[in-house]
């Protein structure tokens, strides 16, 4: 078996590098730069039931190792994904991951009930912690009730395995993922972006036209590291690891904090090709690193040393 | 488009904080066109993080040669001015769809307009629209005078008026005040109040405007420099400046 394959609810990961949401689109423009068949899975933009066009521009700000976006989750909406974006993903031999994300819980139980029935679409990313839009997104992933509510309403229209994308920007994250596991996840993706804003100094206001907008990039890569080893201790679900991911460096990072995958971001948008980069270096480094599989790795940062003694036979 | 990992010829501040970078790469060829930009890394952390989409002032095929003018002005920019010949400079390109140069043709008249930062690429649509046979006029707009740059070589191409908004050159004012409508073809490149202004002018074959915006990718995946269109009731239907322009039909998109 491939040193890099990885089982995950509903994936059979090649390998467990993937773009991450709202960083890829729909996957047609990085098929410009390298076949798409070579990454693990794609998280494809997110979907809603109605398209969208979100929020007035300036919509991206740079910041010092991150950026700031606020684009409000613009989409063609569930019909053309369906139709048009996720038939043409099917030319190539790699999974999908579907963010789903809504205003209300039957916005999110009418996406997820159709788009999972698609073909190539293996696992739901439930999106309850987009900061960028007035209802729903991070109103469902802040408030433990409600993120309870929607993700058991989700599960129980899903043909295919959920996981539920965690915001940052809660007090306890740890809770919040018990809360999901119990309404029955099969995983979580997280982190999502954090809450910013920049002012410019000549007008006095805030660059996006928004307000505030997520921030992403490397900046925020210790905040997820933080989380995720918090909370991989705490479920029994897998993780997929998010924020600031650059090279196969920070990927073993994530998989000590109790990652199983890593999706790469921002990242993208600095170097197209930054998803095949990490995957042709990852065996090399698990060399380095006396690794023969990636899996191996997961959680080491903290389970004991009976733990890892007992995973590895 | 390819990423390029060109090599920096030279750079030298050819006006007050504006600079002029000629990079070098085999495979920079005559698949640039006028009104196409590159997405550039600038420094080699990642801080600054995003490229820096800036636009296409010159191609040379033959020496496999790309100029581009700048101000440096953001963190991005001024750190791009800052390095030296020899350094390699990381490019995508050519990104977007440029001017019509194709549907011009000989003995044809064109205006072109810029305003500060957005004459650079006017330099390779004249010369292009000159190898033609199109006949160019200029019409150049700056803040003041020690920001005017590039007078004497746009006159190899045609004749050119310079504005500035303080009058310490050229013509006091803004370029809206030297449009001269009995051009076949408006092409425009520079802020927005600018391009808005140029929108209701009337050219006998066409007004093209460049648009400016802050981009994401620059491939159009990421959806950061989305406009509307016009005349569009839905309120859905889109355009992104990256991919989709930055060079549009004056009338297709909201500015």
């Amino acid at each position: 078996m491939s040193r890099l394959r990885v089982e995950l609810p509903g994936l059979d990961l090649k390998n467990p590098i993937m773009p991450a949401s709202g960083c890829f689109g729909f996957g047609k423009e990085y098929s410009q730069f390298y076949s798409l068949d070579q990454l693990g899975a794609i998280m494809v933009k997110a979907t809603t039931h109605e398209p969208r066009f979100g929020n007035p521009t300036p919509r991206v700000a740079e910041t010092t190792s991150g950026m700031l976006n606020a684009i409000g989750l613009q989409n063609p909406g569930l019909e053309r994904v369906m139709t048009e974006e996720l038939p043409w993903l099917s030319n190539y031999n790699v999974p999908i991951i579907a963010n789903v994300a809504g205003s209300t819980i039957e916005d999110y139980v009418a996406v997820a009930e159709r788009i999972s029935t698609a073909e190539n679409v293996h696992a739901l990313e439930l999106n309850i912690s987009c900061p960028n839009v007035k209802e729903g997104g991070l109103a469902f992933g802040t408030v433990p009730e409600t993120a309870f509510e929607v993700t058991k309403a989700v599960k129980d229209v899903s043909s295919v395995p959920v996981y539920v994308k965690l915001s940052p920007n809660v007090t306890d994250i740890v809770q919040m993922a018990k809360v999901v596991e119990r309404a029955g996840a099969d995983g979580l993706t997280m982190i999502n972006t954090l809450l910013g804003m920049r002012i410019d100094l000549k007008s006095g206001k805030p660059i996006l036209a928004n307000g505030a907008g997520g921030l992403s990039g490397p900046a925020i890569k210790p905040v997820a590291i933080r989380m995720i080893h918090q909370v991989s201790q705490q479920v029994n679900i897998p993780i997929i690891g998010m924020g600031g991911v650059q090279s196969a460096e920070d990927v073993i990072e994530y998989f000590l904090a109790g990652a199983s995958a890593v999706a790469v971001g921002t990242a993208n948008f600095v170097d197209p090709f930054t998803c095949p980069s990490i995957i042709d270096a990852l065996p090399a480094l698990l060399d380095e690193l006396g690794v023969h599989h990636i899996s191996e790795l997961t959680g080491r940062s903290w389970k004991k040393s009976w733990d890892l003694q007992s995973s590895s036979h | 488009m390819k990423q390029l990992k060109t090599e920096l010829v030279s750079q030298k501040e050819i006006a007050a904080s504006i600079y002029e970078a000629v990079v070098f790469h085999k495979e920079i060829d005559e698949s640039f066109q006028p009104g196409q930009f590159v997405h550039v890394k600038t420094g080699f952390g990642s801080d600054p993080l995003l490229r820096r989409p800036i636009s296409i002032c010159h191609v040379d095929p033959n020496q496999h040669e790309l100029t581009m003018i700048y101000r440096a002005e953001g963190k991005g920019t001024k750190v791009l001015a800052e390095m030296v010949p020899g350094v390699e400079v990381d490019l995508l390109g050519p990104l977007g769809n440029g001017f019509p140069i194709e549907r011009t043709m000989e003995g044809e008249t064109a205006l072109l307009v810029g305003g500060g930062i957005g004459v650079p690429p006017l330099y390779y649509l004249s010369q292009e629209l000159t190898k033609r046979g199109v006949k160019v006029k200029h019409v150049h707009g700056f803040q003041t005078s020690s920001v005017v740059f590039y007078e004497e070589k746009f006159k190899a191409y045609g004749p050119v008026t310079i504005t500035t908004a303080d009058g310490t050159y050229g013509e006091e004012g803004f370029v809206t005040n030297q449009i001269d409508m009995n051009a076949d073809y408006l092409f425009a490149c520079g802020p927005s109040p600018m391009l808005k202004a140029l929108e209701n002018y009337r050219a006998k074959k066409g007004v093209y405007l460049s648009l400016e915006q802050r981009m994401g990718c620059g491939i159009g995946a990421c959806l950061a420099c989305v406009c509307h269109v016009q005349g569009d009731e839905t309120g859905f239907a889109y355009r992104k400046v990256c991919s989709d322009g930055p060079v549009f039909q004056a009338g297709e998109v909201v500015l």
